[in-house]
């Protein structure tokens, strides 16, 4: 008896070895995104660009199967995340991480990463030094630094700006963002007056005492950083509430402010707003309108594309590259290497990962606001091309380490 | 204009802005719990579902705003009737932990229905043209939905004030928050009180829920994120006081505001230094019985 089931097992698992020859290795991608909560909007657009990538893709993977093992991090405290991740590592031995809106999440998992050689694609979370605290760590969104500090820049040259204040949601991407844009206006000549810390992510507060504070103060320009989503929203309405465009303040801040699903809801108050940023679903690129052609033939044609998506999109493309080129046999720093100088034509333009930093290099566009018939659109009046990280670069903080 | 008086003007006109949403949402609150000695923590959720009539109403079916805030007080107020009869009542004479735990649990039902009906993402509001932007008030502009905030409030704290103080009703529900017992045996129907006035509450807290849309916005959470404040609010100006109400919610508005307008920095911890010193002088509250 006990000869005859050894006989049967080697059958079975000859017969299945001869059936998996042909469809090759099954790949676990754990990913880990809020889906709940008042920022499920963001995981919701990472998750469909990932999936569009693999429906318009099915030659990407090189013949081998993915599946996406999907958990929630639901709020920005990095505890959940930090859960869903240890699970996802131990429990489904999942071979790539993928994924992270909050960057608190994406710093908690750093040293688990960093223990099980688990190779992580960011496609969101934005602090500049996060890349430096896990090997693992490669990331295909953007940096606080690339938008802000170029917007500094540009605030202080082509908009002739002398004075600024600065507000910020109170977490590290705000308190980024802010060093990034202070530092680039600063190079520049300009000078910042006020820096004010406005609530936390998770709430959106009543922005007006602080806006306030910034109308009485009169600086050339008031640069914004909350998180993209509602608080945009609000932060557009109160400055449009509170007349501080007729009282010479102008509102520039990174593209979160202005992102392409929230755009319409915020009126004519948004009309002539100045933002920096590497997408927007108003590129006119033949890479950018077939993506979203692509994305409205698949979620309807009121959805939208924004940057997250682009995010999942791009993060999919480049775990693709790392299953076909590893041929499924996934291994940590093999799979660093391929993703260490990856390049791709993306719909927001040519982007790179750095060999070095391992982090998103990519142009950036300056967007205004303006009124494309009856709906507010992005117009690119000027580019930055092949932007790397201005935080690793200028070695500034925990960039330099 | 001189710069002091701007800034204490612009801290003061905001403040009084904020100020009245926390009073028009708490003071059904003060009044319930001060009258029925009931621990009503979801006494936000009630300001939720007017938020969601309100907006529903405006975007689905664009009804005009002042007409959805009157369904929203009728409609929830009414609605919250059952809830008092078929719950509320069984726990009258409860341990406070009963009620608290009854009514938490509230809360999180209401979170997890708003989210699955309205999803979890917050709902923008699309305020009537003559109510954005600015309107001049001759020495200087502010924005026109705060103006009609401040005057909302104004108009909802003296209709309160001449309930309470000129009709039988109002004479009834005083004289059983004063003494209940003495009032029921003066053949004044408690439980018949208790329902109208729970109602009353209910519908004036779906009235602060839909007026304050537009100054704090609208998602599932709101039940329980702003609970604390109204708590705050209900508790400084002491258990059943319409009076105390409104001083405390003035008081912490704009102190709230100066705080976050002057030192932005530490601003947002104002109103709990503000809390604790005030109910450290006063432990029942400004205008609370002792």
């Amino acid at each position: 008896m006990r000869k005859f089931s050894g006989f049967a097992v080697g059958m079975a698992a000859a017969l299945m070895l001869a059936a998996t020859a042909a469809t090759a290795e099954n790949v676990k991608v754990g990913v880990v995104l809020t889906t709940s909560g008042g920022a499920a909007e963001f995981g919701q657009q990472i998750l469909r660009g990932m999936e569009l990538y693999l429906k318009e893709h099915p030659e990407a993977l090189g013949g081998h199967d993915v599946e996406l093992v999907i958990r929630d991090s639901k709020r920005p405290g990095g505890d959940i995340a930090k859960t869903a991740t240890q699970e996802l590592i131990t429990r489904d031995e999942v071979d790539i991480l993928a994924g992270y809106v909050f960057s608190p999440n994406a710093m908690a998992i750093a040293p688990m990463i960093s223990q099980s050689k688990t190779p992580t694609v960011i496609m969101n979370a934005g602090t500049a030094w996060i890349p430096s605290m896990s090997p693992y760590f490669a990331r295909v969104s953007f940096t606080m630094w690339q938008a802000g500090y170029n917007m500094g820049q540009y605030a202080a040259t082509s908009l002739g700006a002398k004075t600024a204040a600065v507000g910020y949601t109170d977490y590290p991407p705000g308190k980024d963002s802010l060093a990034a844009f202070k530092t680039g206006f600063e190079a520049a000549g300009g000078k910042v007056v006020d820096e004010i810390p406005m609530g936390g992510p998770r709430e959106v507060p009543d922005f007006t005492p602080w806006f306030q504070r910034v109308k009485d103060e009169k600086p050339d320009v008031f640069f914004v950083f909350v998180p993209a989503g509602n608080h945009a929203t609000a932060v557009v309405k109160t400055y449009a509430d509170l007349g501080m465009a007729a009282a010479g303040v102008k509102l520039i801040g990174p593209g979160d402010i202005t992102q392409d699903t929230k755009l319409q809801g915020m009126g004519d108050a948004a009309v002539g707003m100045v933002t920096i940023h590497h997408y927007s679903a108003d590129y006119d690129t033949p890479d950018n309108r077939a993506f979203v052609k692509a994305w409205k033939q698949a979620y309807g044609a009121d959805s939208t594309p924004d940057f997250m998506a682009v995010g999942g999109w791009d993060g999919m493309a480049a775990i693709a590259t790392v299953i076909r080129e590893l041929d499924g046999n996934i291994e940590g720093d093999a799979a660093m290497q391929v993703l260490r100088g990856w390049t791709f034509d993306s719909p927001r333009g040519p982007i790179s990962i750095d060999a070095e930093t391992r982090d998103i290099v990519q142009n950036e566009q300056v967007h205004r606001v303006v009124k494309k018939g009856d709906r507010l659109g992005i117009e690119v009046i000027g580019q930055i091309e092949q932007v790397k990280d201005p935080c690793k670069e200028l070695k500034i903080g925990k960039c330099g380490q | 204009m001189d710069p002091f008086l701007n800034t204490a003007i612009s801290i003061v006109f905001d403040g009084l802005a904020y100020a009245m949403v926390l009073f028009v949402v708490s003071v059904g609150m003060s009044v319930t719990m001060g009258l029925m000695g009931f621990v009503n923590l979801a006494h936000g959720a009630f300001a939720m579902a007017g938020g969601y009539v309100v907006v529903s109403l405006m975007n689905r079916f664009g009804v005009p705003f002042p007409i959805a805030l009157v369904v929203a007080f009728f409609g929830v107020g009414l609605c919250s009737v059952a809830f008092e009869r078929g719950l509320y009542a069984r726990f009258y004479k409860a341990s406070e932990l009963d009620q608290v735990l009854l009514t938490i649990g509230l809360v999180f039902m209401a979170i997890a229905a708003a989210t699955f009906i309205f999803g979890p993402a917050p709902l923008p509001v699309t305020l009537p043209d003559y109510l954005k932007g600015q309107v001049d008030l001759g020495f200087r502009a502010f924005p026109t939905y705060r103006v009609f905030m401040i005057v909302a409030g104004g108009v909802i704290i003296t209709a309160l004030w001449l309930t309470f103080e000129k009709t039988r009703l109002g004479a009834q529900i005083r004289a059983a928050v004063d003494n209940r017992r003495m009032a029921q045996s003066l053949g004044i129907d408690v439980d018949r009180l208790f329902t109208v006035t729970f109602a009353l509450g209910s519908g004036l807290a779906a009235l602060g829920g839909g007026l304050s849309v537009d100054i704090v916005g609208l998602s599932p959470g709101y039940a329980i994120e702003y609970l604390v404040f109204f708590l705050i609010v209900v508790a400084v100006g002491g258990l059943g006081s319409v009076k105390g109400a409104f001083f405390a919610a003035l008081v912490l508005g704009i102190l709230d505001n100066a705080g976050k307008y002057l030192y932005p920095e530490v601003g947002a911890f104002m109103i709990y230094a503000v809390t604790i010193a005030i109910l450290l002088w006063r432990p029942n509250g400004l205008f609370g019985r002792t």
